[in-house]
C-alpha cells in the first residue's frame, strides 16, 4: 500500500497523473477533472478542566469527476500508488458508463490563473500536541478555579487540482483555532476565535474572557418569552451567516426558488454588507472544479448582489461560477464558507490575523468595548452571547429555531443588570436583518471557527430591533 | 502485510513508545451515493479509503493517530505517535485513567445481507431513482428528488490486551422526496421519511419502499400542504408517527442517556445532560408505558454490529424500564470513571476518528395499543408525522420538532390536513405524558448523527412506534 511520501510525488504529479490515466482509459475525448489534498488535523480537547482527548490525522484525498460520452460519475479514493490511481479510474469510468446521460455537464474550467493567498504559516502546519496543550494549559489556568472545556485545533491543507482541459493549481493553507467555556455552578461562559496562525491564539486571553462571562451568568432568571431588542455578540452572530449561507445565498436553492435571496433588491438593512472571501485566510485559492477563488460580496449596504455558485448550478442560471464547487455540490448546492460582515470600522486587516478579538476591558458579560458600545443605547432587551441547534424550519422564508447558550443577560437602561435563563427561538432570520432592523454594528468583526475547518465566520457583534424568543427553558 | 498485522504493529510500537494500553483499527471504507431530481439523476459518488488509527494511553493521558497507510514502518510511526500525543495530555492531566475489564475476543462477525447493495448494477439503482422522481414531477412537484447510499465497511481490531476481530458490516437505504414551492414557503412530503430509511441490510430494504409507488402520493400531499390551514397554536393531545418519534426517542432519550456527555466530556460542544447518576436506577424518565433498550443485537437495524470499537461484544440492555432510568450508553473508560460495568457502546466512523460514546439502536419496545386504537381514543388533538426540523437544548431538555404533515383529529377520527406542524416541551415531562403506545414497530435508522470533535457521522437505530402525549404545546411559530 502506497502513500505519498513514498512516491516522492507533489498533490499535482499526482492530479496530473490520474488525468493522463484517464485519457489512456478511455481516450483523449474524456473529459477528467483531479483534486489531490493531503489534509493534517490535529485537536486537542479538554473537559473538566484535563485534557481528555488527544488526536492527530493525516489523510490523503484523490477526488475524480469524468464526463465520459455524455455521462457523468464521480469517485475519490485514498491510495495515490500506481494500482490505487487506477483502481479509482477505471471504477469511475465504469460508473460513468452505466449512468443516464447528463445534458445539464457544465464543461470543465478553462485554464485560468490561481493566485495563492500566500497565508501559509509552517509553524502551524507542523505544531506539535505540545503547543496546542500549551495553550489549553493557558485556558484552564486563566478560568481560576472554574471548569473549562474546549478545543485548539490546528489544520494544514496541502493540495492540487489538474484537469484535461489544461487548467492546473496549487495552494496551500493554515489554520488554528480555540474554542472554549468556563463553567461556573452551571452558567457558561464562552470565547472561540479562528486565524491563520496557531501564534495568534492566545489560551489565557480566551479563558480570561469565558471566565469573566460564566461568572456574569451565575443565578439566572427565567424571564417571559417574547419579541426582545438585542445585542448579538459575534458568536450568535457566526450563526446567522451560517444559515444564511447554507440557505439564502447558495445558488442551487436560488435556482430552484428555495431561497429567499432576489439580486439586486434591498433586503437587508443598509447596515449590512456580507462578502464571502476565501482569499482572507483559511480556504484553498481554487475551488473542487478549479475555478480560482475571489472575494464575492453577496450583500452590498443592504441590496442582496449575488449568489454562490458551481459550475453546474451557473450553468443553470445562465451565469459564472463563483468557484464554489465542494464535494456533494449537485445534491446540496454551492455554499459560501468565509462568509464576512465587516463593521463601521472595518479597515485594512492582516488575513492571517482575521478579525481578532476587539480589545477593552473583560469585565462581566460585556466583554469587549464594541459591544459595550452597542449595550449603551439600549433601554430594554438582552445581551446574548452565542446560539445552539438551530434549524430551519422554512427554507425559503429561512424560519430557524434554536436556543440561546453560554449567556443571556438583561440589559436595562444600557446595563446588564441580571442573567437570564435560556430562550428558545422561533426567527425569520432575513427578517432579523432587514431594513430598519440593525440598530448597530460594532466596529470590527470577530472570526469564529466553522466545525469543519477551511471555514470561517466573521461578524461583528450587533444590535438588533427585534428577536423572537417563543420559549423559556421551562418550555 | 495483513490487516492483522498493520494493526498489531501500531499497537505495539504504541506500547515500546510507554503505552501502558493501545488499540488499533485498520478499515476499508466503502461508500456509494446516487441522487436525482426531476427523471434526471444528478450525482453519483463512489469513494473508498483505507487506513489505520491507533489509540495510546499513557498514564492518565490518551492520544490517538491516524494514517492513510498500512506499511509496517507507517504502522509503527503511528503507534509511536499516538503515545507521543497520549504524553503531551499529561500537560493538563486529569484523574487516573482505568478501564472496565474486557475478556480478550478473537472473532469474526459480519452483518445479514440477502442482496450486496455494491453487487446491484448501477443502471438498476439509477433506473429506480430516475422512476421514482419522474412519477412524483410528473403529479406536480416543484422539485422531486430521490437518494440512495451505500455502505461497506471492513474493519480489523487489535488491542494490547489480546482482542483480535474482523468484521463486514454493509448498510444501505434510501428514500424520494417531493417538494411544493409557493409564493412565501415551500412544503415537502417524504417517502418513507427525508432522505430515506436506512438498516445494517442489503439491498432488499431499498427495494422493499417501493418508492415509485409512493410518488404521487407525496407529490399530491406536498401541493395540498401549500393551501391547507396552518396548525393551531396552543394545548393539545400530540399523537406522533413512528418515524418522527423515532427522532424523538434520539434526541431527548438516546443522547441523554450518553455517559461521556453526563461526565461531561461533551460540555464545550454537543452538551451535557440533564441526567444524575446518582438517580440511575430510580429516576422516573417517563410513564410506565415507556420501555426503551440498547441493543445492537436487532438484525438490520442500522446501530447492529457485533462488536463495538473497543471490542465489546453486542449486548441488549435496558436503558428505561417502565418509566425508569435505569441505563446508559458507555464505553470501557466512562464505565470505569461512573463505577459501572459495562461499556459497549463505543464507535468512530471510520479509521481517521477517535472512537467514542455512540447511540446503537436505543428504541421503544412495544406498547399495547394500535394507531387506529390511539386516534379512536382521542376527541381532540393532532397527528404530526415524518419530521422536518428537530432542535434540542445541551442539557437534552428543551426540545422544539417540526414535522412535514399533521391531520386534525376529533371524536376519534383523522381529520383535514394541517401544515407547519410543531410541536414543543421538556424531555421527561413529555415522556410522562405518553399514556398510548402502539405495538407496530418500526425499527428507523439515522445515518447523519452528528458528534464529536473533529466531527464524526454516526449510524444509529431507533425501534418506535405511533404513541399519545397528553396536554403538548404545538403551532409555534415565527
Amino acid at each position: 500500500m502506497t502513500g505519498l511520501r513514498d512516491t516522492g510525488a507533489t498533490e499535482l504529479d499526482v492530479a496530473a497523473r490520474v488525468v493522463e490515466l484517464v485519457h489512456e482509459v478511455a481516450g483523449p475525448a474524456a473529459e477528467a477533472e483531479v483534486t489531490v489534498v493531503r489534509h493534517d488535523l490535529a485537536l486537542t480537547r479538554f473537559a473538566n478542566s484535563f485534557i481528555h482527548q488527544n488526536v492527530a490525522e493525516s489523510q490523503l484525498t484523490v477526488r475524480l469527476r469524468v464526463h465520459v460520452d455524455g455521462r457523468t460519475a464521480a469517485g475519490s479514493g485514498s491510495l495515490v500508488g500506481t494500482d490505487g490511481l487506477r483502481a479509482l479510474v477505471g471504477r469511475t469510468l465504469a460508473a460513468a458508463r452505466l449512468c443516464p446521460p447528463d445534458p445539464a455537464w457544465p464543461g470543465l474550467t478553462p485554464p485560468s490563473a490561481v493566485h495563492s493567498n500566500g497565508l501559509l504559516d509552517e509553524a502551524t502546519a507542523y505544531a506539535e500536541p505540545a503547543a496546542r496543550a500549551d495553550r489549553v494549559r493557558a485556558f484552564v489556568d486563566a478560568v481560576g478555579g472554574l471548569e473549562a472545556a474546549g478545543y485548539c485545533r490546528t489544520a494544514y491543507r496541502s493540495g492540487a487540482f489538474a484537469n484535461s482541459a489544461g487548467q492546473a493549481a496549487q495552494g496551500r493553507t493554515t489554520e488554528a483555532a480555540m474554542d472554549g467555556i468556563a463553567r461556573a455552578g452551571g452558567a457558561d461562559g464562552v470565547a472561540r476565535l479562528c486565524a491563520g496562525r496557531l501564534d495568534e491564539v492566545d489560551g489565557a486571553t480566551l479563558g480570561a474572557r469565558a471566565a469573566a462571562k460564566a461568572r456574569a451568568a451565575a443565578d439566572p432568571v427565567e424571564l417571559p418569552p417574547g419579541r426582545y431588542e438585542v445585542v448579538l455578540e459575534p458568536a450568535a452572530v457566526a450563526d446567522l451567516l451560517q444559515n444564511l449561507a447554507w440557505y439564502g445565498f447558495n445558488g442551487k436553492r436560488h435556482v430552484e426558488g428555495q431561497s429567499f435571496a432576489r439580486p439586486g433588491v434591498a433586503q437587508f438593512d443598509p447596515a449590512v454588507t456580507l462578502v464571502d472571501d476565501p482569499t482572507y485566510g483559511g480556504a484553498m485559492p481554487f475551488d473542487l472544479e478549479g475555478t480560482p477563488r475571489t472575494a464575492l460580496t453577496l450583500v452590498e449596504a443592504g441590496t442582496t448582489r449575488a449568489v454562490a455558485h458551481d459550475r453546474r448550478s451557473a450553468a443553470g442560471a445562465g451565469t459564472s461560477s463563483t468557484g464554489h464547487g465542494t464535494p456533494g455540490g449537485a445534491t446540496f448546492g454551492p455554499i459560501p464558507r468565509n462568509l464576512r460582515m465587516p463593521g463601521t470600522a472595518d479597515g485594512p486587516v492582516d488575513p492571517a490575523v482575521g478579525g481578532g478579538p476587539t480589545g477593552g476591558p473583560v469585565a462581566g458579560a460585556v466583554a469587549d468595548a464594541d459591544t459595550a458600545a452597542l449595550v449603551a443605547p439600549m433601554a430594554r432587551g438582552l445581551l446574548v452571547s452565542d446560539f445552539w441547534y438551530t434549524r430551519v424550519l422554512d427554507p425559503k422564508s429561512l424560519v430557524i429555531t434554536g436556543l440561546t447558550r453560554n449567556g443571556v443577560w438583561l440589559v436595562e437602561d444600557g446595563v446588564p443588570v441580571r442573567a437570564v435563563r435560556n430562550f428558545r427561538f422561533t426567527q425569520a432570520y432575513p427578517r432579523a436583518l432587514g431594513p430598519g432592523a440593525v440598530l448597530g454594528l460594532g466596529r470590527r468583526p470577530v472570526r469564529q471557527p466553522d466545525r469543519l475547518d477551511g471555514g470561517w465566520w466573521e461578524g461583528p457583534s450587533l444590535r438588533l430591533a427585534s428577536w423572537n424568543f417563543t420559549g423559556g427553558a421551562s418550555g | 502485510m495483513t490487516e492483522f498485522d498493520a494493526a498489531a504493529a501500531a499497537v505495539q510500537a504504541a506500547l515500546d513508545a510507554g503505552a501502558r494500553y493501545a488499540d488499533a483499527r485498520v478499515m476499508h471504507l466503502r461508500y456509494e451515493s446516487m441522487s436525482a431530481r426531476n427523471g434526471a439523476i444528478e450525482e453519483l459518488t463512489q469513494n473508498e479509503s483505507i487506513g489505520l488509527g491507533v489509540r495510546a494511553l499513557v498514564g492518565s493521558g490518551w492520544g490517538f493517530h491516524a494514517v492513510p497507510e498500512l506499511s509496517d514502518a507507517a504502522a509503527r510511526a503511528a503507534g509511536r505517535r499516538a503515545a507521543e500525543v497520549a504524553a503531551a495530555s499529561a500537560r493538563v492531566a486529569g484523574p487516573p485513567i482505568t478501564l472496565t475489564p474486557a475478556e480478550p475476543v478473537v472473532a469474526s462477525w459480519a452483518s445479514d445481507c440477502a442482496v450486496d447493495p455494491l453487487g446491484v448494477p448501477l443502471s438498476d439503482k439509477g433506473d429506480l431513482l430516475v422512476r421514482a422522481t419522474e412519477a412524483a414531477r410528473g403529479q406536480g412537484a416543484d422539485l422531486a428528488e430521490g437518494l440512495y447510499q451505500i455502505w461497506d465497511t471492513r474493519k480489523w481490531f487489535v488491542s494490547s490486551e489480546g482482542h483480535r476481530i474482523d468484521q463486514h458490516i454493509r448498510e444501505c437505504g434510501g428514500g424520494i422526496s417531493a417538494t411544493a414551492i409557493g409564493e412565501h414557503e415551500t412544503q415537502r412530503r417524504s417517502w418513507p421519511s427525508y432522505r430515506g430509511q436506512y438498516g445494517t441490510t442489503g439491498w432488499e430494504l431499498v427495494e422493499s419502499l417501493d418508492l415509485t409507488a409512493h410518488a404521487a402520493r407525496i407529490a399530491d400531499e406536498s401541493r395540498a400542504l401549500l393551501t391547507a390551514p396552518e396548525c393551531p397554536s396552543g394545548e393539545t393531545d400530540l399523537i406522533l408517527g413512528d418515524e418522527q418519534l423515532a427522532l424523538q426517542i434520539h434526541e431527548s432519550v438516546g443522547h441523554a442517556i450518553e455517559l461521556d456527555r453526563i461526565l461531561g466530556w461533551e460540555a464545550a460542544f454537543a452538551g451535557t445532560s440533564w441526567l444524575d447518576l446518582a438517580q440511575l436506577g430510580s429516576l422516573r424518565y417517563g410513564s410506565e408505558l415507556m420501555n426503551v433498550t440498547i441493543d445492537p443485537t436487532i438484525p438490520g437495524a442500522l446501530g447492529s454490529f457485533g462488536f463495538d470499537d473497543e471490542g465489546s461484544p453486542a449486548v441488549k440492555r435496558d436503558a428505561v424500564r417502565e418509566g425508569r432510568w435505569v441505563g446508559v450508553l458507555a464505553g470501557r473508560d466512562s464505565a470505569a470513571v461512573a463505577g459501572l460495568g459495562y461499556g459497549g457502546s463505543v464507535r468512530a466512523d471510520g479509521w481517521a476518528r477517535l472512537p467514542m460514546v455512540r447511540m446503537t439502536n436505543v428504541g421503544l419496545e412495544p406498547g399495547p395499543h394500535t394507531l387506529d386504537e390511539i386516534i379512536a381514543a382521542t376527541d381532540d388533538g393532532v397527528l404530526m408525522d415524518v419530521n422536518r426540523s428537530w432542535s434540542i437544548d445541551d442539557r437534552r431538555l428543551n426540545f422544539q420538532f417540526g414535522c412535514e404533515i399533521a391531520w386534525e383529529v376529533r371524536n376519534g377520527r383523522r381529520g383535514r390536513m394541517l401544515r407547519n406542524p410543531t410541536y414543543t416541551g421538556i424531555g421527561p415531562l413529555f415522556w410522562r405524558s405518553m399514556d398510548m403506545l402502539s405495538s407496530e414497530i418500526v425499527p428507523w435508522g439515522t445515518p447523519n448523527c452528528g458528534k464529536g470533535q473533529p466531527g464524526q457521522i454516526g449510524h444509529t437505530g431507533h425501534p418506535a412506534a405511533p404513541a399519545r402525549f397528553r396536554g403538548v404545546r404545538v403551532g409555534v411559530r415565527a
